[in-house]
């Protein structure tokens, strides 16, 4: 099981990757939901995964899966949506004031990689 | 005494108030910031005074320490003997009388308020170094005479030559203080104080320790580079574009003898070595002969006293590196004396500039008939300079002659003949001083008709003058304590017979003296081929060049690398910051030789799971694929949420489940009313090239966290959440532990992310202010969207399920604290609520029933939860702490109250409110823009 969620998030970050480094805004958009996602995940899965032991407590239950990375998990979830959004308004913003979508705000721009 | 015990320190602090005071002061007159400054100046020169009884005649010696960051060693700690109370009467009656001076130098159009105020924060800083008792104190205030020093050289910030000057100081002096901080670290070390007393007796302990080098090596950079000793001399002529009153402060009696009194306070500790006799004496010897050979070619009179002042600076290290008690009487005699006469000379070059306005001596000549007083005082000071009797140059001169005669062997044979050679450019040059501006030809070319100055800008040079005569000719009457105490203080043991008398017969240093009158007379009859040869040769070598010629490599190496690494290309410097992540991750992955994995078990696979994953695996290759046809890219990524949030379920996850799928829905909202305003398909424009190096890129990060997440899930650790488990319901009163971590055990971090949040949503508010965006009227196969946007089953339905949204959120809300849900996910299904109803029924609609301000609601959630926790605070409680109780009403039965509660609803308000706020203003958008578009019709 630990293998596939770390197929799942190798998979979401290679992903996000690739698309963030579109030259237009909205696959970026995308491309950085993506690596929020696999942020989130990452996160989560340092609390190890355990099946049927939900952090609600019961006196008769012992074990428990480990409650502090999830609480950090959701916020971050929260918090990836505030940047998403913002984001998405910024590449709003640019294509009001540049006329574009591209992310250098440029049309036109010769590709040539550098690297 | 009248304030025992807190004097030294208002002493201290008195140029500092006075520095902000006489800023307020010029917005009242010219006048009164200077008047400010010198009665600021005079008041601590009288406090000073107050103390010379002790100091001068009962060699007493004042501490007074206050605890500042004592973990760090660094105590504010004073200390007054007779070697700071020496050099802190030069800083103030030489500040006092350039006040004075200033007064009448600086011009209408400069603001005097600013030069004043520069002048004191110099002076408090300078009183800084000479009073501390602490060295890291001492370091605290030797950094702020660089800093200072470098206002007051940059002060005229129009003209580049000051600019530039001030840069190349800076850059120096503060080198030289990093290396000294380092040295004072280091004795802290080997002493195991960083107070002076206690440095000042471990001298056998320094020596013997092997970092004793390292620590003069440090030192003596700090002292050369603030003493302008070569081969870091070359900052001072440069700073000569400093505004006159200045220099006169900054190269006679401050800034460049705060690296000689660092050489006099630490000499009991650091002397006497070969390395010190070596490196002092060698880097004195030279920077003397360097200063006074350079000095008489200088057609500039302030580049001839800056060279002069090179030279004297040279002579008074030379003595100290004799490391002789007797040398040290010498040098802290030609400390005073080069200070008075030095000052003079610099306000009588300022005078001659204001007066005629020039300071060329190609240009100036025959001013003795316009100005007579004014050549008379120039003339007995450049007379001190150059070492004639009745005047003080003469007795330190004298001094210094014969300390260089002592233990003549074969190695410093030549020193004598050196040192001569040395006097007779310095007769030289002080000669051309006087002749070349006084007397000679009457220039016709000079801008103005010069003149005598006012008044009182000459009284200053005739205090300065009258000093240099009186020490001259009654040493033992006037400056014999003060340098007897420096001396003791200085040494830290009995002072050295010495005589200050006048005549000691015909002895070898009263030869060399004559020597050098016949050598430098002869010399300067000479002149005019000696200035050919030397311009012919010499003149174009100046050490700043290769200084520069290294910085500016060093820029353009700078210039390189940020060129290199950040391109104006956005996906360029992603893609390095991928790849450089990459290879971090892959350093650490192969630091150490334990195994990639751990031996923890695995949980068993299963069909349903392994089919879930492929679908979000394909899902995701097919949002790369599709994103292009961007509704399409955007329908999978909603999938890939949903999965997440399954993968949530499966893992014991409920609350995160929840959050998930409701950010999913608010997300894809989101996405999908921006669409709208982005062009409908997106040109393929990359090279095949470029997509293949970004498949490389984003394959090697997916493969790095797949080891990374991998290594992880295959170890054993040990949580730390024990505590939050068995707290959670005896302690905070709620069993949803993930609830009462955010709401009550960190409850401070969720309060930051809810700030987060609310701020985010500000900037998004005011970057949709006045945002007009063309939208399409056609989809991307060019059929015309529909204008009869709110169909009525929709509309009816949704305002039905309204309120039943709104319960099921107040549900979620309430039940959060035992049960997975909370004020997070409750907000954000009430966010979803209140969309739908925008959705369906529009913006006008729903805007007349919704009128409240979305982002006032958000500083309200805020403040709610920000108030939560102070009322604990003040009950006496902890910030954020919580409390609760159990209530019962009748019909709804038992059930529990919780401080906490009102926290989470402060979240519940702030998460609404930003989503709201958001596609609110989305939404309006798009009202212009069908109106526009309605409009263009």
């Amino acid at each position: 099981m630990e293998l596939l969620l770390a197929l799942i998030i190798a998979t979401l970050t290679g992903t996000g990757i690739f698309l963030a480094l579109r030259a237009r805004t909205y696959p970026v958009v995308l491309g950085l939901t993506l690596l929020s996602y696999a942020a989130n995940l990452f996160l989560f899965a340092m609390g190890r995964l355990s099946i049927n032991q939900p952090p609600i407590y019961n006196e008769q239950i012992t074990h428990y899966t480990d409650p502090l990375p999830q609480a950090l998990v959701l916020t971050a979830i929260v918090i990836s949506f505030s940047m998403s959004a913002f984001v998405i308004i910024l590449s709003l913003k640019a294509k009001a004031q540049l006329g574009n979508d591209h992310v250098d705000g440029k049309e036109q721009i010769k590709e040539e990689p550098k690297l | 005494m009248g304030f025992e015990g807190l004097d030294l320190v208002f002493l201290l602090l008195l140029p500092f108030l006075g520095s902000l005071l006489v800023a307020l002061l010029s917005k009242l007159s010219r006048a009164a910031s200077a008047w400010g400054a010198g009665v600021v100046t005079l008041f601590a020169t009288l406090i000073l005074f107050g103390y010379s009884d002790h100091v001068l005649f009962d060699s007493k010696i004042f501490i007074q320490t206050w605890s500042w960051f004592p973990h760090l060693g660094l105590d504010f700690a004073l200390r007054l003997d007779g070697l700071s109370f020496l050099f802190a009467s030069l800083i103030l009656i030489i500040g006092i009388l350039v006040i004075v001076y200033a007064r009448y130098y600086i011009s209408a159009e400069d603001c005097m308020g600013r030069f004043y105020s520069k002048l004191l924060l110099f002076m408090g800083s300078m009183l800084g170094v000479v009073l501390s008792e602490n060295i890291l104190l001492l370091m605290v205030f030797w950094e702020l005479t660089s800093l200072s020093s470098f206002l007051l050289i940059s002060y005229w910030q129009n003209k580049e030559e000051a600019r530039e000057g001030a840069k190349l100081a800076l850059t120096l002096t503060g080198m030289g203080g990093l290396a000294m901080l380092g040295a004072m670290i280091l004795l802290g070390h080997v002493v195991g104080s960083y107070n002076l007393t206690d440095v000042l007796a471990s001298g056998r302990l320094i020596q013997e320790n092997s970092l004793y080098t390292p620590i003069i090596l440090l030192v003596l950079l700090g002292v050369f580079t603030k003493s302008a000793q070569f081969p870091f001399h070359f900052w001072l002529p440069h700073a000569m574009s400093a505004p006159t009153p200045v220099s006169a402060y900054l190269h006679s009696a401050t800034m460049v003898k705060a690296g000689l009194f660092i050489l006099a306070r630490f000499y009991p500790v650091l002397s006497g070595t070969n390395e010190w006799i070596a490196l002092v004496s060698g880097a004195g010897l030279l920077t003397l002969l360097l200063g006074s050979f350079v000095a008489f070619f200088k057609d500039d009179l302030k580049g001839l006293l800056a060279y002069s002042t090179i030279s004297h600076l040279g002579l008074i290290t030379l003595l100290f590196g004799f490391s002789t008690p007797l040398a040290t009487v010498a040098a802290l005699f030609h400390i005073i004396n080069h200070a008075t006469f030095k000052a003079s000379l610099f306000m009588v070059a300022g005078i001659i500039d204001h007066e005629s306005g020039t300071r060329d001596m190609k240009k100036l000549g025959g001013l003795f008939a316009f100005m007579p007083h004014t050549a008379t005082l120039a003339m007995i000071a450049a007379s001190a300079m150059a070492g004639v009797p009745l005047l003080n140059g003469f007795l330190s001169k004298e001094m210094f002659f014969e300390r260089t005669l002592e233990n003549v062997t074969l190695l410093n044979l030549m020193l004598p003949f050196l040192v001569t050679l040395a006097a007779i450019f310095s007769v030289a040059y002080s000669i051309r001083f006087i002749h070349a501006v006084f007397f000679g030809e009457t220039s016709k070319e000079l801008p103005k008709t010069p003149h005598e100055p006012p008044h009182f800008m000459k009284l200053p040079v005739d205090l300065l003058v009258l000093i240099c005569f009186i020490v001259g000719t009654f040493p033992m009457l006037s400056v014999a304590p003060l340098l007897s105490n420096a001396v003791v203080a200085s040494l830290q043991s009995e002072a050295p017979h010495y005589s200050l008398a006048l005549w000691h017969g015909f002895t070898l240093p009263l030869l060399m003296s004559f020597i050098a009158f016949a050598g430098g007379i002869l010399l300067y009859i000479k002149r005019q081929r000696v200035f050919a040869s030397y311009h012919k040769n010499l003149s174009s070598i100046d050490a700043r060049i290769p200084f520069n010629k290294a910085l500016e490599s060093l820029f353009s190496f700078a210039r390189f690398t940020t060129s290199t690494l950040q391109t104006s290309s956005l996906q360029t410097m992603l893609a390095w910051l991928f790849l450089f992540a990459f290879f971090s991750l892959f350093a650490g992955l192969s630091y150490g030789d334990t195994p990639l994995l751990g031996a923890r078990m695995f949980l068993p696979l299963d069909w349903i799971s392994i089919a879930v994953s492929a679908i979000l695996i394909i899902s995701a290759l097919a949002t790369v694929v599709l994103h292009h046809k961007r509704l399409v890219a955007l329908v999978v990524l909603g999938v890939i949420g949903l999965i997440i949030s399954l993968i949530f379920v499966k893992f014991s996850a409920p609350d995160l489940a929840l959050t998930q799928l409701s950010v999913e829905v608010v997300t894809v909202v989101l996405i999908l009313l921006a669409l709208y305003y982005l062009p409908q398909r997106a040109q393929r424009e990359s090279s095949s090239l470029h997509i293949g190096r970004d498949v490389l890129i984003a394959s090697l990060g997916a493969v790095g966290v797949f080891i990374l997440t991998l290594a992880v899930l295959s170890r054993d650790y040990d949580p730390i959440s024990d505590y939050y488990i068995q707290n959670a319901l005896s302690g905070a009163g709620g069993s949803n532990i993930v609830n009462v971590i955010l709401v009550d055990f960190r409850a401070f971090d969720t309060l930051g992310e809810i700030s987060v949040l609310a701020i985010a949503g500000l900037g998004i508010f005011s970057m949709l202010q006045g945002l007009r965006l063309n939208a399409a009227n056609v989809d991307e196969r060019g059929f015309f969207y529909s204008l009869q946007s709110h169909p009525p089953m929709i509309a009816t339905l949704t305002r039905l399920l309204f309120p039943l949204m709104l319960l099921v959120s107040v549900y979620i809300f309430l039940r959060g604290h035992n049960l997975p849900g909370g004020g997070f996910i409750a907000g954000l299904i009430a966010a979803v609520a209140l969309i739908v109803q925008y959705l369906a029924n529009g913006i006008a609609w729903t805007q007349k029933r919704l009128s409240f301000k979305k982002h006032i609601f958000i500083s309200l959630g805020l403040l709610i939860a920000t108030l939560t926790g102070l009322v604990p605070l003040f009950l006496g409680h902890e910030f954020l702490s919580s409390a609760f109780t159990h209530v019962s009403l009748p019909l709804i039965g038992e059930f529990e109250l919780a401080s906490a509660l009102v926290f989470d609803i402060g979240v519940f308000m702030v998460v609404v409110g930003f989503t709201v706020l958001i596609l609110i203003q989305l939404g309006q958008i798009s009202t212009h823009a069908s109106k526009t578009n309605r409009k263009g019709k």
